[in-house]
């Protein structure tokens, strides 16, 4: 019988899991139960056999790991040897990573050792009728078309698909799932790494992570100064919000570049998004038209975000921004 | 020490500069300027910087249509020694794994024409038109080479090479084996301009043109549609279903109690 296997690829550092191959699991579900497929997440770094177990929890079927001080901090080399070895033995049916530096830095690699497709920086994913594949959906001209891919005839079809786009499912203690330990099994010569992490430095004091946050204040160039980020902290902290900003916020340096949401920032999908003094360039939106409210503030009554806002107001947010906290806090006591 | 530094290249619309056709929905490309893939300038310049300090030969090449020999043309003026254009009708619709097949080649081919083995090979980390970043980790992996993604600065030992990695939250420092394929984000100081006597200079200059004829070691099947795993299916403009409410009212405060008001409607806070 055909292996229809989905592999999912769980990201670590350091051990943890990052989120989005638990969010990646939970994508793949819709398509695992059409194609009769086993969600299978493989995990590979040093003591990383919790997140194994956790990626069971967030609805893999089985996981395959390989854990030890070869693959402790990550190399090009190290993962892309090892995870070709694993494909060639187990020969899965698709395989999906999360878009990002690593991800996307390996996942070529792979690609092409193994010489089949590969779609990135996908923010959806589905089946496509016609010919039973994976329908790799990605923003492309900058995030002014989608295009829907496929990989006809070659296996694994394989893609990065982008963080925050998928929620990861409840946890669910309960579930069980059998753990290949594959560790044994492959070597990588050390020679075959030929690159050496020297130094890793953290330029960010804060976490931010903008792509699990239920409410999101975003800010851009309208709000004209530095100085006024204040307006947009304190809507954030009455909505239980993480700030956010555009790309010219980002560039003018009134916030870091871990906060920016748009096509070369996050992708996010809040519950509620406001987008104050925010034009709504395709370069934004194609990082936050998945949210599920999008309110927008702007003096500029033909800027495109109204396009894209289920609430506009026009106006100027200096006025309306504090006024909007104040309110909301009010009405909180 | 002698750096020999292979450029890739794109020439690609300015996509900041497309719209959407109302009408029909659909990509305006018409009267959308070329330029050159703006990551492809900053590697330009970090090679062009690179053969300052050590010395070697900058060549710069990009595989597409005709026209985009006036791309390499420029960068000629900025810092490249010697350019070639990849074009060939049978390299036309290559996906990456296809494109990074036939640049390899091509890479092979001209270290043999210009007499040469290049230290490095860069390539802009990714070109705005596909975004995909894929094509720099498969030029890598078709020549065997160690790879460095999203740098920022590349500096230059003896048989290795540092490169300054941005990485999610912070950057890491790389020790890289060379020779090997570095995809740049972007560099200190912005590329350098073409001056008149760069530019005249350049003009001396001539785009060299690699087709499947000189390069000949290329299974064709390999490139173009028929070497390209992946096929888009479908394309199409972001719709968005949005309620596109706009709140009217006289002062702030009808303003602000009317969009509280739908937000406890909705429990959305």
């Amino acid at each position: 019988m055909m292996n229809t296997d989905i592999w999912i690829y769980i990201e670590t550092e350091n051990g943890k899991a990052l989120n989005v191959g638990y969010e990646l699991i939970n994508a793949a579900r819709p398509i695992a139960a059409q194609k009769n497929s086993k969600i299978v997440a493989l995990v590979v770094g040093k003591n990383i056999l919790k997140a194994a177990q956790d990626a069971i929890g967030y609805g893999a079927d089985s996981a395959i790991i390989l854990d030890a001080d070869e693959y402790a901090s990550y190399s090009t080399d190290a993962y892309a040897e090892a995870i070709t070895y694993l494909i060639n033995k187990y020969d899965p049916e698709t395989m999906m990573f999360g878009a990002t530096t690593n991800g996307r830095d390996m996942a070529p690699r792979i690609a092409c050792r193994v010489s089949t497709g590969l779609t990135a920086d996908c923010t959806d994913i589905g089946i496509d009728e016609a010919s039973g594949c994976v329908r790799w959906t990605r923003p492309t001209f900058g995030g002014n078309l989608m295009a829907d891919i496929i990989c006809p005839e070659r296996r694994p079809q394989m893609g990065t698909v982008r963080p925050g786009v998928f929620r990861k499912a409840e946890f669910d203690p309960t579930r069980k799932g059998n753990i290949i330990d594959e560790t044994a099994n492959i070597h990588i010569d050390p020679e075959h790494i030929r690159t050496k992490l020297l130094e890793h430095v953290d330029v960010v004091a804060e976490a931010v992570n903008l792509e699990d946050a239920d409410v999101i204040v975003a800010g851009g160039r309208g709000i004209g100064s530095v100085d006024n980020i204040h307006l947009l902290e304190e809507l954030a902290d009455v909505t239980g919000g993480t700030v956010a900003c555009s790309r010219p916020v980002a560039e003018a340096g009134w916030m870091n570049h871990n906060r920016q949401v748009g096509q070369s920032g996050k992708t996010v999908s809040p519950s509620v998004y406001f987008a104050i003094g925010i034009s709504g360039a395709v370069q934004h939106t194609a990082g936050m038209q998945g949210s599920g409210t999008i309110i927008a503030i702007n003096s500029d009554p033909e800027a495109p975000i109204f396009d894209i806002a289920d609430y506009g107001i026009v106006g100027d947010l200096n006025a309306i921004v504090p006024a909007l906290t104040k309110k909301l806090k009010e009405r909180k006591l | 020490m002698n750096m020999n530094i292979c450029v890739c290249i794109k020439q690609v619309p300015d996509t900041n500069r497309i719209k959407i056709d109302p009408v029909t929905n659909t990509l305006v490309r018409k009267g959308v300027p070329s330029i050159i893939n703006p990551f492809d300038t900053y590697a330009v310049e970090m090679a062009a910087k690179l053969k300052e300090e050590y010395g070697g030969k900058v060549v710069v090449i990009s595989m597409g249509p005709p026209q985009a020999s006036k791309a390499l043309k420029v960068c000629l003026s900025v810092g490249a020694d010697e350019a070639y254009l990849i074009s060939d009708r049978a390299f036309g619709g290559s996906d990456t794994l296809a494109t990074g097949y036939i640049l390899a080649g091509a890479i092979k081919k001209i270290e043999e024409l210009e007499d040469l083995k290049f230290d490095l090979i860069f390539c802009g980390k990714q070109a705005i038109d596909g975004d995909t970043a894929q094509v720099g980790p498969q030029i890598a992996e078709q020549l065997g080479l160690a790879q460095a993604t999203y740098a920022l600065d590349v500096s230059c030992t003896n048989d290795h090479t540092i490169v300054k990695r941005e990485v999610d939250g912070g950057y890491d420092t790389v020790l890289v084996q060379t020779p090997a394929v570095v995809t740049v984000v972007h560099t200190d100081q912005m590329p350098r301009y073409a001056t008149y006597s760069t530019r005249s200079e350049a003009k001396k200059k001539q785009v060299h043109v690699l087709s499947s004829a000189e390069l000949s070691e290329l299974d064709l099947a390999q490139c173009g549609l028929s070497g390209s795993p992946t096929r888009v299916v479908n394309t199409y403009t972001p719709s968005v279903q949005k309620l596109g409410i706009m709140i009217e009212g006289s002062s702030t405060t009808e303003l602000v109690d009317k969009l509280v008001g739908i937000l406890d409607d909705k429990r959305l806070l």
